[in-house]
């Protein structure tokens, strides 16, 4: 119980909320988005950790929430370099025009 | 340890090397660097002292040495296979990459802590995404670094989330912590630790390319420079093993009866997906990325074995080895004959037997030891892992490992046959640096050398 919610809801919005990450990842086509999809996933563990870290009352949890932001961030700044080099080569950022090697 | 703090600092000085202009000595001082992190790695060996480290986030112990001394050897062939890679424009940015995804690969092999295993994993993906894209006109290699990044961002996802709920069921990110509360709580976990293992089980699947968590891989291996590959079915693929070994052999082993039905299964699925697409492959490069996939399968087995203790890790460390060696081995001569030739498919080797009968003979070495043939490293590997899985339940794997592996024969063979039995047509010669003649004749040799006293490696642990 945390502050009287039951921590069976915390665990079931950070589910949806990654559940909603993981459909966009697999249905969306544009790649900013695909993006966003995938800073909605580690958004919801972020959450998940919170939550856990003030029900077991331990603070490691919450520092584990640091290193998830910072590599996000990390990641992102990589993911959006490679995105402008795409763009520039292929004037389009819809990822069906990447599937190329598949034939 | 020290081995890391090495790697980490030569990471440093390369990125320095742009600023005080000593470009030109760099790329001795980075073998020179990864020689010495080689042998400091063996001065602590049995050598207690070192571990833990870090408030218990990094443990140095043997399996972890053993592990990193794999890493490092292979580095150090690949900066010499890798050599004109580094003559392009950004040099130093180069180098510095691959430094720092060794230094992930390192911490993946050594950490005693979630966090670790998450600051590994991103440490060795982020830089491999760059390098993917690193030939930048190329449409094929943005491709694979976008695909590469896409896919590892959602697979560390789902890592985190299965942290995120093992840390909610046992209260801790420690892995030793994490082991005692599975073996004290006897059964009565919550539901959703079982759903956290699942999360992470699948996580390391897409890093090790198991199917169905496959499809990234041909296109990434393929888009990718050839040397780049080359790291990723080597360094990449030993440091994701060790990790993979390290949790679900070590940590998770309590609760296999919840993984190793999922895991046979995946199993059972890269070996026949992988040999029979491997088998219609007409480029040497999407083959070897396919056959990647069917050896992470057979180091899959070894893990599936979680009740034999340090046999199946021995197993794991001597198939990474003779692996890595072999994967060397072919991408050298692929590279050479692929740059010569304009082309990476089995109709450049057509006539090399009698061309150059060297690089020939090397990569007839390389496949033999990847399809298992006796006298080669490859043999023993998978005679030791399938020793480690007879004595499980899983005896049905065995029998689909043989059959595909009779498949493997084939496509492996393929090559050989385009060498030894196909006209030449008036193709270009292929001009070989000398330092690449080295490499090939001493990893050759260490391939069978590897072959015929196996027992030094296979023993190590007991």
């Amino acid at each position: 119980m945390l502050n009287g919610i039951p921590i069976n809801f915390y665990i079931m919005l950070s589910a949806v909320l990654f559940i909603i990450g993981v459909i966009g990842v697999m249905a969306r086509r544009n790649a900013i988005i695909i993006f966003m999809c995938i800073e909605l996933m580690l958004n919801a563990v972020n959450l998940l950790l919170v939550a856990f870290s003030t029900l077991h009352n331990d603070a490691s949890g919450q520092v584990f929430v640091f290193f998830i932001m910072a590599v996000a961030a990390a990641e992102v700044a990589v993911g959006l370099a490679i995105l402008s080099m795409v763009y520039r080569n292929f004037k389009s950022i819809d990822i069906d025009l990447l599937s190329r090697l598949k034939n | 340890m020290k081995g890391l703090f090495i790697i980490s600092g030569l990471g440093i000085l390369a990125m320095l090397a742009e600023i005080f202009k000593f470009k030109k000595i760099l790329y001795p001082l980075v073998l020179v660097g990864i020689l010495a992190a080689y042998l400091v790695n063996f001065t602590e060996w049995n050598n207690n002292i070192t571990i833990p480290m870090f408030s218990n986030m990094i443990r140095f112990d043997n399996v972890a040495l053993a592990f990193s001394g794999v890493i490092l050897i292979t580095a150090f062939f690949w900066f010499i296979l890798a050599n004109d890679y580094f003559e392009q424009d950004h040099v130093t940015d180069h180098f510095a990459l691959v430094l720092f995804a060794l230094v992930g690969a390192i911490m993946l092999t050594s950490f005693s802590n979630m966090t670790t295993l998450f600051l590994g994993v991103e440490i060795l993906s982020i830089p491999m995404y760059v390098l993917a894209a690193s030939k930048k006109r190329d449409l094929a290699s943005n491709e694979a670094g976008f695909k590469y990044l896409i896919m590892g961002s959602f697979a560390s996802g789902f890592l985190l989330f299965g942290i995120a709920l093992i840390y909610g069921a046992t209260g801790s990110f420690d892995l030793m912590a994490i082991r005692s509360f599975i073996s004290q709580a006897q059964g009565s976990l919550p539901v959703f630790f079982y759903a956290g293992v699942l999360m992470v089980l699948v996580a390391m699947l897409f890093k090790v390319s198991a199917a169905p968590f496959h499809f990234w891989a041909p296109d990434v291996y393929e888009g990718s420079p050839t040397v780049i590959t080359a790291l990723m079915s080597t360094i990449v693929k030993t440091a994701a093993f060790a990790a993979f070994m390290h949790l679900f052999l070590v940590v998770f082993g309590g609760v296999s009866e919840v993984w190793s039905n999922v895991l046979a299964v995946v199993i059972a699925l890269s070996l026949i997906v992988s040999n029979i697409t491997a088998a219609t492959q007409q480029s040497v490069k999407r083959m070897l990325a396919y056959s990647s996939i069917s050896h992470a399968a057979f180091m899959l087995m070894a893990i599936l074995a979680n009740n034999r203790g340090w046999a199946s890790i021995n197993a794991i460390l001597y198939y990474s080895l003779a692996y890595s060696i072999g994967s060397i081995l072919a991408f050298t001569v692929l590279y050479n004959v692929s740059k010569s030739r304009k082309s990476s498919g089995i109709e450049a080797f057509n006539g090399l037997g009698k061309r150059h009968p060297f690089l020939a003979a090397c990569m007839v070495i390389a496949m033999l030891s990847l399809a298992g043939i006796p006298v080669t490293a490859g043999f023993f590997a998978k005679y030791f892992v399938f020793t480690v899985l007879i004595g499980t339940s899983f005896k049905w794997l065995l029998i689909l490992a043989v059959i595909t592996s009779a498949v493997g024969v084939y496509y492996y063979f393929k090559v050989i046959i385009a060498m030894y039995f196909k006209q030449d047509d008036s193709q270009e010669d292929v001009r070989m640096e000398t330092s690449h003649a080295l490499l090939l004749a001493v990893s050759s040799l260490i391939t069978i050398a590897l072959g015929l006293v196996p027992n030094f490696v296979i023993e190590i642990f007991s």
